[in-house]
């Protein structure tokens, strides 16, 4: 009977994949043709972009009130939001503040709101949004200063879902055998980066500040479908997701999973953790 | 003014940070750690090939050791090197039991591969992302031990004695700069403060490092007295994007991608730089090649050549190469299944560093340094793909532990100033290194400073002026300084190193020196204010570039990834030896102490680099 369940389940991981893997390569050829038409309208002009970035400073006069700062930035080809920020900030105003540290969508510390839509600044082409870009700290976070938004309340969802592998049973001297299958099934939920543009994108969220949020129950079902933990692990794990602010709040309205910036299926994750709970729960009947 | 008083203090949370404060929290200490960056950001997260570990039947630690001893040119010392191959496996097998998600084998173990330079494929991976789960994994059971992590929290500066020898001194903590609300705060260690600050690759204008990699550990443990090992000998990569660094994985040259220089010529070939390896050849040969084609005016812009793969197809690079589609579309805008991608020679990795012992300890009692900060030394001249995450797991867990208070025996590698064997008396520099004067107010030692809550106050106080002094200021931008020596690195120091460009490098930065004494910041603000936090890591960089410039002014043969144009050969008569550098009060010495190539079971002997 699991068996079943087991291979039906790779079915539909390897269909999500290959959905993801579409939905991916039609955004690039989209955008190769933004490109085209950017790099078109580029000869004509003086080859600078502008960028408008939200200023605020709880502390410093003229900051206090939030407003948009204009900023004129050369324009280089594979030049990246977060490039443009840095140019502004060496060049212009050395006050102007955003995380940022690996620049290649691996921190997680860049997630921004790029003409209205959650993205990470150093995976953003220039080219690839329209000009003037709009650059705003995440929506749905307190902004402690500019573009940096306060992230203990993220920190403290993920760390509600006890974060951490547990089992009583381990093998001594040796690793504990996975099958590829079951590695496979929780790939994609192990390569979340915190950057927390999926809860800043959620209208649940927003609006249920006790909400787990679409991170946090990723990273249940990182551990509930990761059968080295097994069964009764999976059945705590399924009753912490359960809770009145977990999965059944979640409306399946796939922004987390659109804003995702490592196509993580995010949504889907919610809706497999629901279905498990219903299956969970028929079995105390 | 707020003291925190914890056991152990881990400086930085990658994954040398995260492995040492569990170990110190599996001996029952009480364990902080303090991190400008929250855990998750470090870059550890950015390693992408695996970890060496001998764990299968066919392969032992003997092997590996073998293996990175040869691939350090015999630089690296054998009981640090026996010590990484001996404990690798356990904490594999450790990481596995924490639920780390590596890669897997049809019978459910976990899949091992080839590396360069390894004579078994015992590199332990989790797909392209192993860094990355390697970090998770650790932070997960930090909080899981509800370890006290306090994140962002910038440290500038530790809390030591100012006995006159640096081997008398005792580290008592350290001070760091609260991000968030611009508070400058003490920590005090009664046990021991771990450095794990990581890579420094910032001292480079082109790096595939994190813009936070600014050599903070290494320049406050040399400023305090303990002397930096092996500065000279930095990784270059030869495949990253010019715009970002960003790396592209030697994989796509492994699956047939090719090099050509601006005139379509495969120059790999065509001038002779690797006949038969070509475009594999070793990374500092291929290195040397691309920018001698860009120096010779046959690169592309003057800057980087291309590398192409289009011929190998959109369906075998989908399969076999879909990331790099995705890394050069992100990054550099480019399409590698319809144009060339650019790229040239990046900064990758240190080997230098803190001088430590094969437990992590300094010549400072109760101060520590595990991982790329430090130097054990495990890669001597050259690293080994591979092997900086077990370094990171390995020397982690024994500084943790060690600090905490496990009994880990003598350690064999000797460390501190009286392990000169001889001193460097010859060097000729252009200028004087070191502090511009003596007011330059890092341990001015006099002898007045040794009860530990003194220290750890007084150091706050020096910090909190240094902070004030900046902010109201009004001189120099920290970032033209900074852009200014990185140039000069890049240009001097990089993989080609001569006699007339170091010395150039040092007049440079003596020069970033001099502006620096009139730097300040012009965000006035006490929240977030990262303009304060990048001046204070800039004048890390002025003396982590300086160490670099002189180890290798003073190294004149060419061995690992250090290469010297009169000097194209390696000497081993000459140069079995490490280049140490302490501070010594502001007037930095030069000395050298020899490699250790006595086993566990044997002698290591010197073998040619060729694979």
């Amino acid at each position: 009977m699991s068996t079943q369940v087991q291979e039906r389940e790779s079915e539909t991981e390897t269909e999500e994949a290959s959905e993801h893997q579409e939905r991916r390569l039609s955004e690039k050829r989209e955008r190769a043709g933004m490109r085209e038409r950017a790099e078109t309208d580029l000869s004509e002009t003086d080859e600078t972009v502008r960028i408008k970035v939200f200023r605020y400073d709880p502390e410093v006069e003229g900051k206090k009130d939030p407003r948009f700062d204009t900023f004129e930035v050369p324009f280089t080809k594979g030049m990246t939001v977060l490039d443009s920020l840095i140019y502004a900030r060496d060049h212009f105003d050395s006050s102007l503040t955003f995380r940022h540290s690996c620049r290649q969508a691996i921190c997680g510390s860049d997630a921004l709101f790029v003409n209205g839509k959650q993205r990470l600044g150093c995976k953003t082409q220039m080219v690839d949004l329209e000009w003037p870009v709009r650059i705003e700290p995440l929506p749905h976070a307190e902004v402690v200063k500019d573009l940096v938004v306060d992230m203990e309340h993220f920190y403290d969802q993920m760390e509600a879902v006890e974060p951490y592998f547990q089992t009583n049973d381990l093998p001594d001297g040796e690793e504990q055998r996975q099958t590829r299958e079951n590695r496979e099934k929780v790939k994609m939920s192990t390569r979340c980066i915190w950057c927390s543009a999926c809860m800043s994108s959620c209208n649940i969220a927003a609006g249920d500040n006790e909400y787990l949020g679409p991170a946090a129950i990723n990273k249940a079902y990182r551990f509930a479908m990761d059968k080295r933990e097994g069964e009764e692990m999976k059945e705590h794990r399924l009753n912490i997701i359960e809770q009145e602010h977990g999965v059944w709040r979640c409306q399946t309205q796939f922004s987390c999973t659109e804003v995702c910036p490592k196509d993580i299926p995010l949504t889907e994750h919610i809706q497999e953790l629901k279905r498990e709970a219903v299956k969970s729960n028929l079995k105390f009947w | 003014m707020t003291i925190h008083e914890h056991d152990v203090i881990v400086v930085g949370a990658g994954g040398a940070g995260l492995r040492a404060a569990i170990a110190a929290d599996e001996e029952g200490a009480d364990v902080a750690m303090v991190t400008k960056l929250h855990p998750v950001r470090s870059h550890t997260g950015a390693a992408e090939g695996g970890i060496n570990a001998a764990l299968r039947d066919g392969d032992d630690w003997e092997l590996h050791a073998y293996d990175t001893m040869k691939g350090s040119d015999y630089l690296g010392d054998a009981p640090a090197i026996e010590t990484l191959a001996q404990d690798a496996p356990e904490e594999v097998i450790q990481l596995e039991h924490w639920g780390m998600p590596f890669s897997r084998e049809d019978d459910g173990r976990v899949s091992q591969r080839p590396f360069g330079g390894l004579s078994f494929p015992r590199t332990t991976y989790a797909g392209a992302e192993t860094g990355h789960h390697l970090l998770h994994t650790m932070y997960e059971q930090v909080v899981k031990r509800g370890i006290q992590v306090y994140d962002e929290f910038y440290v500038s500066q530790l809390a030591v004695t100012d006995h006159d020898d640096p081997e008398d001194r005792e580290c008592h903590g350290c001070v760091a700069y609260d991000i968030k609300s611009g508070e400058v705060v003490g920590f005090r260690a009664t046990n021991g403060v771990i450095l794990a600050t990581g890579g420094d690759g910032q001292v480079f204008d082109h790096t595939t490092n994190a813009v936070a990699n600014t050599g903070d550990g290494p320049a406050m443990a040399y400023r305090a007295g303990v002397p930096v090992e092996d500065m000279e000998f930095v990784q270059f990569h030869p495949t990253t994007l010019p715009s970002t660094g960003v790396l592209i994985s030697e994989g796509v040259r492994g699956e047939g991608g090719i090099l050509y220089n601006g005139e379509g010529e495969r120059f790999m070939f065509e001038h002779g730089y690797a006949n038969n390896a070509g475009e594999l050849a070793s990374r500092d040969v291929v290195s040397r090649a691309e920018l001698t084609e860009v120096n010779e005016g046959r690169g592309i812009n003057d800057e980087y050549v291309y590398l192409d793969m289009r011929h190998l197809g959109e369906e075998r690079i989908y399969d076999r190469l879909e990331n790099i589609i995705h890394l050069a579309e992100d990054f550099e805008g480019v399409n590698p299944v319809e144009e060339p991608m650019p790229v040239k020679p990046g900064q990758h990795y240190h080997m230098g560093g803190i001088e430590t012992s094969e437990h992590g300890e300094t010549c400072v009692d109760g101060l520590y340094a595990a991982g790329e900060c430090a130097c054990a030394s495990v890669h001597g001249s050259n690293r080994l793909g591979g092997n900086a995450l077990p370094e990171l797991i390995v020397f982690g867990a024994r500084a943790g532990h060690h600090a905490a208070g496990r009994d880990l025996g003598e350690a064999e590698v000797p460390i501190g100033p009286s392990a000169e064997s001889e001193p460097e008396e010859s060097l000729d520099t252009p200028v004087e290194p070191g502090a511009l004067d003596s007011t330059d107010g890092d341990v001015a030692a006099d002898g007045a400073l040794v009860e530990p809550a003194e220290v750890v106050e007084h150091a706050v106080e020096y910090e909190r002026s240094r902070v004030e002094e900046m902010l109201e200021g009004d001189g120099t931008n920290h970032a033209e300084i900074r852009e200014d020596l990185q140039t000069a690195m890049t240009e001097n120091v990089n993989v080609f190193r001569e006699k007339e460009g170091l010395k150039e490098a040092l007049e440079v930065i003596r020069e970033c020196r001099e502006r620096y004494q009139n730097v300040s910041v012009s965000d006035p603000s006490r929240t977030f204010n990262t303009d304060l936090i990048h001046t204070i890591e800039t004048r890390n960089l002025i003396d982590i570039a300086e160490t670099i410039t002189l180890g290798a002014l003073a190294r004149d043969e060419f061995r690992g990834a250090h290469w010297r144009r009169e000097h194209q050969e390696r000497k081993d008569e000459d140069w079995l030896k490490h280049t140490m550098i302490s501070w010594n009060g502001g007037t930095p010495k030069l000395y050298y102490k020899p490699v250790i190539l006595e086993g566990e079971n044997k002698e290591y002997e010197p073998k040619v680099r060729s694979y």
